[in-house]
């Protein structure tokens, strides 16, 4: 293997719902640092059907090119054709680094290339740098439970992959206008060779909460003592209109949907203010939480880990602490005037 | 007859394992090594399948000798057989070489019985990568399906799989041809307290131990630390968090001082209510 023939940083462009995922968007400017620094191109890869079009915003977060796979045999994600996809494109243009977001599908099609290239897959990496002069990936990543970070390596093997958590790296502001080039491919590949067929895509009837686009959440932790203490979560959340979270332990008691679970097994969030409620602050439950814009911490012991993630803490019952604290948004809020105003 | 195998790792109970802080390795001994939560969810879907369609739950898993344990619990949870490759030759593999020994294992208990399904976990608790899965498959040529929390129905007369893939906002249903390998969510089934005639015949019972060089046809040099493209360079604890203010006086005076302070971002709450 010459290493001279790999150059150029790649980023898998994951489409959904007919937009590039926020998560592509992010590794675009993560990996638009990491090409300068190699003073070399970034690439995107695009796959699907009818999505041509986007690679427009990409040259907007930061792409040189982007290299398209526009077939209906594309519609929806399979591990099979997309994979046979990026094979080809890797086999043909040869970049030095390849990244995809730690989703269910970058993470999915990224272990299966790593296999059959072969090459090292770093697992849901939260930092990224490249030595200048050697082209060699550092890739960091918290693993046994965020007990530990590991930087891993991957020397002898191009290209370096790695799948990077959602909202840890950064997107560049939008460029509009900003162009580069793109290089529409193919490769033969028939439906009969797919092993997998999609029959039907179900969408959730419930109303959608999505906890990783909310501006404001308030999470819940067995603090709250049950099902009847956590419903003061709710009324906090609707008066100041958030979203609702929670830690592990209270979905596993059934006080919750998973959706709404907070961490390493849940969903990571960022929003701008996070209240953490009756939450002891394992780390499992930090990873997910911690780069929130600004943190708020509610628990009777004043020892609790969580405040040690925190930006404002109170040591209190949250059971009596909540409802003034509902009362005093109320008034402050002007929601029902008859309130004693001044008198929170 | 489905022949359903389900591979399944030892790992050290990571809520629990303590660091060493001046060293900053894991102080394993800290640590009781269990069966890697998620494993357990696919041994029990095995189980379930074989209740359905009839069958044999065979489970492998590679690891050091004290695995064996590991194995055990699978039969408590109702595994009819179990595999085990253990052998310095495996040791310090990463995901790639890991599915490189479970493919050639996998290879061998096929001669013994041939396989339909192969079920994984989403992922361990220590390496956390859920890549193992996927590169099993790519490596025996059979379809991966990843996030799956349902199996609806296994055809073995006419060879196809259908179940459902985990979305964001719902599901997908798939059909696959068999064999194919699953990675299933914990959400797929509840794991129950293992029967007592489980537990009493996992007390006696003794895994099919191998080495490396019971494996046909091994490739050495794919093994191990050797056969790992990835290298843990350096291993660091994670920067500790400051702290926060902490808020003083009475619950009302506290309550206050927080008010105002989001009231200076009052902004974000008009974004949070629109
Ligand atoms: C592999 C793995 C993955 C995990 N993934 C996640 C994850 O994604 N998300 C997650 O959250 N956890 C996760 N966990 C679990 C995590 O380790 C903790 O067990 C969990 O976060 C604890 O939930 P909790 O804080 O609600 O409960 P507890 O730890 O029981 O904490 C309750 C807290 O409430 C306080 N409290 C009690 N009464 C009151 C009161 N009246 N007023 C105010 N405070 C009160 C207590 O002081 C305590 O700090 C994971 C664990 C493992 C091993
Ligand atoms: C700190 C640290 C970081 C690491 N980071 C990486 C990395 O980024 N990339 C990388 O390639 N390797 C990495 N590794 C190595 C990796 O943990 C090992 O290769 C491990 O043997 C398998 O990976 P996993 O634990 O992530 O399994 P996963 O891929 O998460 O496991 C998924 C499923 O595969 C099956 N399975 C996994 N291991 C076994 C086994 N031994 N026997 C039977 N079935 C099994 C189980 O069904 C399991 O539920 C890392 C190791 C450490 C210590």
């Amino acid at each position: 293997m010459n290493f001279d023939d790999y150059r150029g940083v790649w980023v898998f462009l994951e489409e959904k719902d007919g937009v590039i995922a926020p998560v592509s968007l992010e590794l675009l400017g993560a990996g638009r640092k990491l090409a300068d620094k190699r003073q070399t191109e970034l690439s995107g890869v695009l796959i699907g059907e009818g999505v041509t079009a986007l690679a427009q915003s990409a040259f907007e977060y930061g792409a040189d090119k982007v290299f398209v796979y526009d077939d209906p045999i594309y519609r929806h994600y399979r591990t099979e054709a997309y994979m046979r996809a990026v094979l080809a494109c890797v086999e043909k243009h040869k970049p030095e680094i390849l990244l995809y977001g730690a989703t269910s599908t970058g993470k999915d099609l990224a272990s299966a290339v790593a296999t059959d290239l072969p090459t090292g897959l770093t697992a849901d990496t939260t930092q990224l740098d490249v030595e200048e002069d050697t082209g060699l990936l550092l890739a960091s990543r918290p693993a046994f439970g965020g007990n530990i970070m590991a930087t891993i390596l991957c020397k002898k093997y191009r290209p370096q992959m790695a799948t990077v958590r959602p909202k840890v790296m950064k997107a560049l502001p939008r460029e509009p206008g900003r162009t580069g080039t793109i290089i529409a491919e193919s490769i033969p590949l028939r439906e009969e060779d797919v092993r997998t067929k999609v029959l039907e895509i179900v969408r959730a009837t419930t109303r959608r909460v999505r906890i990783d686009e909310a501006d404001i959440i308030v999470a819940g932790g067995k603090g709250l003592g049950g099902p009847a203490g956590f419903q003061l979560i709710h009324r906090l959340a609707e008066t100041i209109g958030a979203a609702v979270g929670a830690s592990r332990d209270v979905v596993e008691a059934g006080w919750i949907g998973h959706h709404h679970q907070v961490g390493q097994t849940g969903v990571t969030v960022t929003p701008k203010i996070y209240f953490a409620i009756g939450i002891s602050g394992a780390i499992q439950h930090i990873v997910g939480m911690q780069n929130s814009g600004l943190i708020i911490a509610i628990n009777k012991d004043s020892a609790a880990p969580i405040f040690q993630s925190c930006h404002y803490g109170i040591v209190g019952d949250a059971l009596e602490i909540v409802p003034m604290l509902i009362q005093a948004f109320e008034t402050a809020l002007g929601r029902k005037e008859e309130a004693n105003a001044g008198k929170v | 007859m489905l022949h359903i195998v389900a591979c399944i790792k030892q790992v050290p109970d990571t809520k629990i394992i303590k660091m060493n802080p001046k060293t900053n390795t894991m102080d394993r001994a800290s640590a009781p090594a269990i069966l890697n939560p998620y494993d357990a969810h696919a041994v029990e879907e095995a189980v379930r399948l074989r209740a359905r369609y009839g069958g044999v739950v065979s489970v492998l898993t590679m690891g050091p000798p004290p695995a064996v344990k590991a194995i055990k619990k699978c039969i408590e949870i109702g595994a009819d057989e179990g595999y085990m490759i253990t052998d310095r030759a495996f040791a310090g593999a990463d995901t790639l070489a890991t599915s490189y020994a479970l493919t050639k294992a996998l290879e061998k208990i096929a001669t013994i019985r041939p396989i339909d399904l192969i079920i994984c976990g989403k992922m361990t608790i220590d390496g956390d990568t859920g890549q193992v899965g996927p590169g099993i498959a790519r490596r025996l040529d059979i379809p991966p399906l990843t996030s799956v929390n349902k199996v609806v129905e296994i055809n073995q007369d006419e060879g196809y799989a259908i179940v459902h893939r985990k979305l964001e906002d719902g599901y997908e249903v798939i059909r696959s041809t068999l064999p194919c390998l699953l990675s299933v969510e914990k959400e797929i089934n509840e794991v129950p307290y293992s029967p007592l005639p489980n537990m009493l015949r996992a007390a006696r019972y003794q895994p099919h131990i191998w080495s490396v060089n019971d494996l046909p046809d091994i490739d050495r040099p794919q093994l191990g630390l050797k056969g790992s493209p990835t290298i843990v360079s350096s291993v660091w604890a994670p920067a500790k968090p400051q702290g926060g203010t902490m808020l003083e006086g009475t619950a009302q005076d506290q309550v206050q001082q927080l008010l105002n302070v989001l009231l200076e971002r009052r902004e974000l709450l008009e974004v949070g209510r629109s």
